[in-house]
């Protein structure tokens, strides 16, 4: 019995010197989180925003850091799962004991896990989530992308001003508040300038097979069918499209960026319209040093735009803790909220009042299997 | 009407490889009286094994129809090994224990597959190489059928045709067929019922492996858990076709691909997946033997 005893007590005692230690790992560097898919679904979105991030943080303490101290990133991996973003994200509050949170890309997942930053009053930054009601989780979430209605609406005025389309099918992905999200504000659009959705289908998440759908889609005849999706759906809407020979021009979102979707998609992606957060062909200073920078890293590799949203999203965090000059939560926040003409490679970032960021879109078309700038738009 | 006919091409197409998959839990029911939830997972494999070989064998840079026969007869191959091994190893020893032992059984080597698989493929989905180019074969109106679909019902009606071949005129069909027919009285007459079964879970998993690799070339996504509603969805066929019942599988799974197909098409996709689950209470309701099923008078 009294063996016993004394084995708890070590037990306990061990246990209390873990949380000790786990509770002090701020010494002389500061802790920011990262939380990204990895792996699953969108594999590539969290592995380029990962690049982004390294090489954001490289240069921040290359540069010797902020407060005077070395910034270290700890890097959760969610499996592109909303489920394990919540886990994920708990692991880096409690367990890591960070002070920010940087991610995530897809606004399914940063739903998820931004009620848990929120209620921990860290600070979180997501780099490309998109839809709305992330920010709206609390004040201490924010973004470093423009959100869904300015890029629903901007892709309606492109397709009817510029391409002077005007009959318009729709397939969303119902499983996807992203993809939703972006369907409404088109449709309210391009009913605003005068233009028809004929047509409206609609799939899942994870599904393989469109022809049923877009088979209905070919017998209404649009001009152009717009499909906000994630680009391993979206790439094999473009060849079934294909297949069943439809000619409209496709549209589409962010989410279509991605090395994979002219590697599935093929010749089906060819002269694909879509809005994004920037292009490589863009000649302002930024991204061109920041091209180069990235291609010398990642031997030789072109970023998509998730690599450049992780690079602003940590530079911008960086920037915050300089300016709030401390690691507390609350001032950081502040710091955020008040970020001004941040010059971004993404361009230039204000935070506005809602914590969004307000800069300008791009249109990019596909044209030989390559990613062309068309147009910018400014909000 | 060519709206109709075309959402036609595509059912059939699709439920061309339900119908190859919905054979294998048909035939192990028959034989086992087991419903074998792996089998979906079999199918999974399937598809990975081809991506490899293609891979392996340089036919994912250099596409052909040979390269394409050679892939799917290899992944068939390694498929019915697995079904083989599944056999030996999972179910061979339960065979005298309750039923229920065994179902229990057939769902965790389906876990070990879509997880193990994860941790063996990588969890995230990969592009499967183009073997042969996808064209349009023919075009009247508006209506197109590729090459792919055709490809798709034509081997899948070869691979049925050969199936039952075996099944018919073949010493190792009938004695499949007298062990589907009664266990004890088969094992009584000389025949190795072990052999049978293993033979049974070869054939089903090389159809399986089939239906896995054209659904590569034909949607070119796969991953770890893309076995699970096709194995579902297969499972219903078999049981809406009568299971046990070899037409009734291949009935069923075109069916269950045209009803898919047309639910989408003139409903909602919102509704696709909930359609199966409807089928499979129906069948049970109002005729649980299914289209093809006999009613067998249980002996006390």
């Amino acid at each position: 019995m009294r063996r016993q005893h004394t084995i708890v007590t070590a037990l306990a005692l061990a246990l209390l010197a873990g949380a000790w230690s786990a509770c002090s790992p701020q010494g002389d560097e500061i802790v920011v989180g990262e939380y990204g898919s990895l792996t699953g679904g969108t594999a590539t979105f969290g592995t380029s925003t990962h690049e982004g991030v390294l090489l954001a943080l490289k240069k921040i303490n290359d540069a010797g850091g902020v407060l005077g101290k070395q910034v270290r990133v700890v890097t959760e991996d969610d499996q592109s799962k909303p489920e394990e973003a919540v886990t994920a994200v708990l692991k880096l509050v409690k367990q890591n004991q960070v002070v920010a949170v940087v991610g995530e890309v897809a606004s399914s997942r940063s739903l998820a896990a931004a009620p848990v930053c929120q209620s921990s009053k860290i600070p979180m930054l997501s780099s490309a989530s998109t839809n709305p009601k992330v920010t709206q989780v609390g004040d201490f979430i924010f973004r470093a992308c423009f959100i869904d209605p300015f890029q629903g609406s901007t892709m309606a005025k492109f397709a009817v001003n510029t391409l002077k389309a005007h009959k318009f099918a729709i397939l969303t992905d119902n499983k996807n508040d992203y993809s939703v999200g972006l369907t409404q504000f088109f449709r309210e659009t391009v009913k605003k300038l005068g233009g028809e959705i004929v047509v409206e289908e609609s799939y899942a998440e994870g599904d393989i097979e469109f022809k049923a759908q877009l088979t209905s889609i070919k017998a209404a005849q649009p001009d152009a069918i717009y499909v906000p999706g994630y680009y391993t759906e979206c790439a094999l809407i473009a060849r079934q499209a294909h297949e069943l020979g439809l000619t409209a021009t496709l549209l589409g979102g962010d989410g279509w960026d991605s090395p994979k979707t002219t590697e599935i998609g093929g010749k089906a992606v060819e002269g694909v319209y879509f809005t994004n957060h920037y292009s490589a062909e863009e000649q302002r200073p930024e991204v061109q040093q920041f091209l180069k920078e990235y291609r010398e890293a990642y031997k030789g590799k072109t970023p998509d735009a998730m690599a450049v949203l992780g690079y602003d999203a940590m530079s911008m965090m960086a920037d915050a803790l300089r300016r709030a000059g401390s690691t507390d939560g609350t001032q950081i926040r502040d710091a955020l909220a008040a970020t001004k003409d941040f010059p971004g490679v993404s361009g230039r970032i204000t935070i506005d009042k809602d914590r969004n960021a307000q800069k300008a879109i791009v249109v990019l078309k596909i044209e030989n299997g390559a990613f062309h700038f068309v147009e910018s738009i400014a909000p | 009407m060519d709206q109709f006919i075309q959402q036609l091409i595509n059912g059939l197409s699709w439920g061309a490889i339900y119908a190859l998959i919905a054979l294998g839990y048909t035939m192990v029911y028959g034989v086992l009286r087991l419903i074998n939830f792996a089998h979906g997972d079999v199918y999974m494999v399937g598809a990975m094994m081809a991506y490899y070989i293609a891979h392996w064998l340089g036919f994912a840079v250099a596409p052909s129809a040979a390269g394409f026969v050679i892939v799917m007869v290899l992944s068939m191959t390694a498929c019915a090994l697995l079904g083989a091994l599944i056999e030996l190893v999972a179910y061979r020893r339960l065979r005298s224990q309750p039923r229920s032992s065994m179902l229990i059984t057939a769902i965790g080597v389906s876990m070990l597959l879509e997880f193990g698989g994860q941790r063996v493929f990588g969890p995230d989905p990969k592009f499967f190489p183009q073997l042969i180019e996808s064209h349009s074969l023919f075009r009247a109106g508006s209506v197109v059928m590729t090459n792919i679909d055709a490809l798709v019902i034509v081997v899948s009606l070869a691979l049925m045709i050969g199936l039952r071949w075996i099944v018919m005129k073949t010493r190792v069909g009938m004695a499949l067929r007298a062990v589907s027919f009664s266990y004890d009285a088969a094992a009584l007459m000389g025949i190795d019922v072990n052999r049978v079964l293993t033979l049974t879970f070869m054939l089903g998993s090389a159809l399986a492996a089939a239906a896995g690799t054209m659904v590569g070339l034909r949607n070119p996504k796969i991953d770890p858990l893309m076995g699970l509603m096709p194995g579902v969805k297969a499972f219903v066929a078999a049981v809406l076709g009568g299971i046990g019942n070899f037409p009734g599988a291949v009935v069923g799974g075109l069916l269950m691909g045209l009803t898919e197909t047309f639910v989408s098409a003139y409903l909602s996709s919102t509704y696709r997946d909930a359609v199966a689950f409807v089928i499979l209470i129906g069948v049970l309701l109002v005729k649980p033997t299914g289209l093809f099923g006999r009613v067998t008078v249980e002996k006390v």
